[in-house]
């Protein structure tokens, strides 16, 4: 199936003379949720204002839905709602104002009961008639979800969607999102929270100083990149390793009652049956143990350093 | 053609007037109540007439003029200002929506406002002083070419404009005294010769002559010359903004 966005070798450069991107190629399946990771500052909201029609590229091509967004842009665009990063409402317009608004901006004949079930998703239907000034900055968030999906879009693209907005509310978000996802809308997501990704991208692209860093399905990325740690805990506090365990790179903790190895899984032999009869043979025993999978932050903060 | 968003530019700009009336509308008409106070009654009792006409009733277009001026210029740079300040812009920018029709809403709305505003203050001035309007369509068609005319220059300050002051610098610096020295209190034959030359540079005396024209068949400039000025005026608004659009200045970076 073809992407539904394709981005080839666009590049950004500003007026001050600042790479914001540089040749980034991408491609978005239709029907996924894409998340797209990076520092601040790493072009993140460029690309997306590029492909939305907010910035300018200075090179490069951006077909959406097959159409080009410069010479296309009419067909481009009504393909693509978007949700800033900043708060951007006229404060003194209601709710259903401001979203009916959106709605005919995007050419779509009026449909109220479209914008009912868009209110009534987003939890929003009883303050419809409520002038954005006196809304919640949650609500905002969501009064700006709800333009953006005024006029139907087939995808979304949602810049830093849950950015100051606290836990319950984030997880509400994120399964708004989970709904649109399942009645075919495609949505591109940036975050900073890690956590947001690894819940719900399906796959994940890091950019750093404008450079497309790494595409990859989420699952294949934690298991191609993703290391585990086996933490053993010790019967006994010990001082110092034998020298027979040094090859382990092994790490005492808790002054000595716990014993931390971080091992590959991509790796043909983990080292773990070795490491417990070395133990064995030591004289270490220990009473428990667990493994843990290192996080997308893990992975992340690693892929940033050496980029 | 996307004919929905235009409504739709439109309809809110409309919107906001209707919801700020008493600073749209009615404001600029109790100051020219109070122009028709102080030139009308104070002023016109010591002038007897000015080429057949009585004071009060000669100052009537330019006192419509001033407002239809100065409004179309707040309305329509506020009007593309204000997105740009809070940030909405984005929607307009991402929405299938060309430049042109973004003109249309923005531009057609803020006329559209001060057009009603002229027509008010018309009416207000016909409880102060007896009018009679000689050609009625010209009246309408001068009024309509400057509301536009003057709404795309203010779409332009409005672009240009990053920050408030600027906002406000060519409407206060530039526009109020070409208005208020463009013969809207008096006919610049009244004027000595070195300064009538002066004020022919005006833009605004070829408008508020021609309008004058259209009520009184008075005029200081011959009409023809009063609508070629005019509409030089807006080809040039046109070109500019065509450039803005072209280029992104002030809009895309």
């Amino acid at each position: 199936m073809s992407p539904i966005i394709s981005v080839a070798n666009l590049s950004k450069t500003y007026g001050s003379g600042f790479k914001a991107l540089k040749n980034v190629n991408l491609d978005i399946k239709r029907g996924e949720i894409f998340a797209l990771l990076g520092p601040n500052g790493a072009g993140k909201t460029t690309l997306i204002s590029i492909i939305c029609g907010i910035a300018n590229p200075s090179e490069g091509k951006v077909l959406v839905g097959g159409e080009d967004i410069q010479t296309s842009y009419r067909k481009a665009r009504s393909l693509i709602g978007l949700v800033p990063q900043e708060l951007h409402t006229d404060a003194f317009e209601s709710v259903w104002a401001t979203v009916s608004f959106s709605r005919g901006l995007f050419g779509k004949p009026k449909n109220p009961a479209h914008i009912e079930k868009v209110l009534k998703d987003l939890s929003l239907w009883d303050k419809k008639d409520n002038k954005i000034i006196t809304l919640s900055g949650g609500m905002k968030r969501r009064v700006m979800i709800a333009k953006a999906l005024s006029h139907e879009p087939q995808i979304l693209f949602l810049d830093e969607p849950t950015a100051g907005v606290d836990v319950e509310l984030r997880k509400g978000m994120w399964e708004v999102v989970r709904a649109l996802q399942q009645s075919g809308v495609t949505i591109i997501l940036t975050t900073h929270y890690i956590e947001e990704a690894e819940e719900m991208a399906d796959r994940i692209g890091v950019i750093n100083k404008g450079e497309i860093v790494l595409v990859e399905d989420k699952a294949t990325l934690m298991q191609k990149l993703g290391k585990k740690r086996l933490t053993l805990h010790l019967q006994g506090k010990v001082a110092t390793l034998p020298e027979s365990l040094a090859h382990y790179e092994l790490d005492l903790c808790d002054s000595g009652a716990t014993l931390v190895y971080d091992y590959d899984t991509k790796g043909e032999r983990t080292g773990i049956t070795s490491l417990l009869s070395d133990l064995r043979n030591a004289g270490i025993r220990f009473n428990d143990l667990d493994t843990t999978q290192s996080s997308l932050e893990d992975i992340f903060v690693d892929l940033v350093r050496t980029s | 053609m996307n004919h929905r968003a235009i409504r739709a530019i439109y309809l809110f700009e409309m919107a906001r007037t209707w919801r700020t009336l008493l600073q749209s509308i009615v404001s600029p008409v109790v100051s020219t109540s109070l122009y028709f106070v102080v030139f009308g009654a104070a002023i016109g009792s010591r002038i007897s007439q000015v080429e057949g006409v009585s004071y009060g009733t000669f100052i009537v277009p330019g006192l419509i003029m001033l407002s239809v001026l100065t409004q179309s210029i707040a309305n329509a740079s506020f009007g593309i200002y204000f997105p740009k300040f809070t940030g909405t812009i984005y929607e307009i920018l991402s929405a299938p929506i060309s430049y042109f029709e973004i003109v249309i809403g923005y531009v057609g709305a803020a006329a559209t406002k001060s057009i009603i505003l002229g027509l008010i203050i018309l009416a207000t001035a016909g409880l102060f002083v007896p009018l009679h309007i000689h050609h009625p369509v010209w009246m309408l068609a001068f009024l309509v070419l400057t509301a536009v005319t003057f709404s795309l220059f203010g779409f332009i300050i409005g672009i240009w404009a990053d920050g408030f002051e600027k906002l406000q610098m060519i409407p206060m610096l530039v526009v109020t005294p070409l208005t208020f020295l463009g013969g809207s209190f008096y006919s610049i034959d009244m004027l000595p010769p070195t300064w009538r030359t002066v004020a022919l540079l005006n833009p605004v005396v070829y408008l508020i002559s021609g309008f004058r024209w259209s009520f009184y068949e008075i005029a200081d400039v011959s009409v023809a010359v009063s609508i070629g000025m005019t509409t030089a005026f807006l080809v040039i608004c046109l070109a500019v903004i065509w450039w803005i659009f072209r280029t992104g200045y002030r809009l895309k970076n």
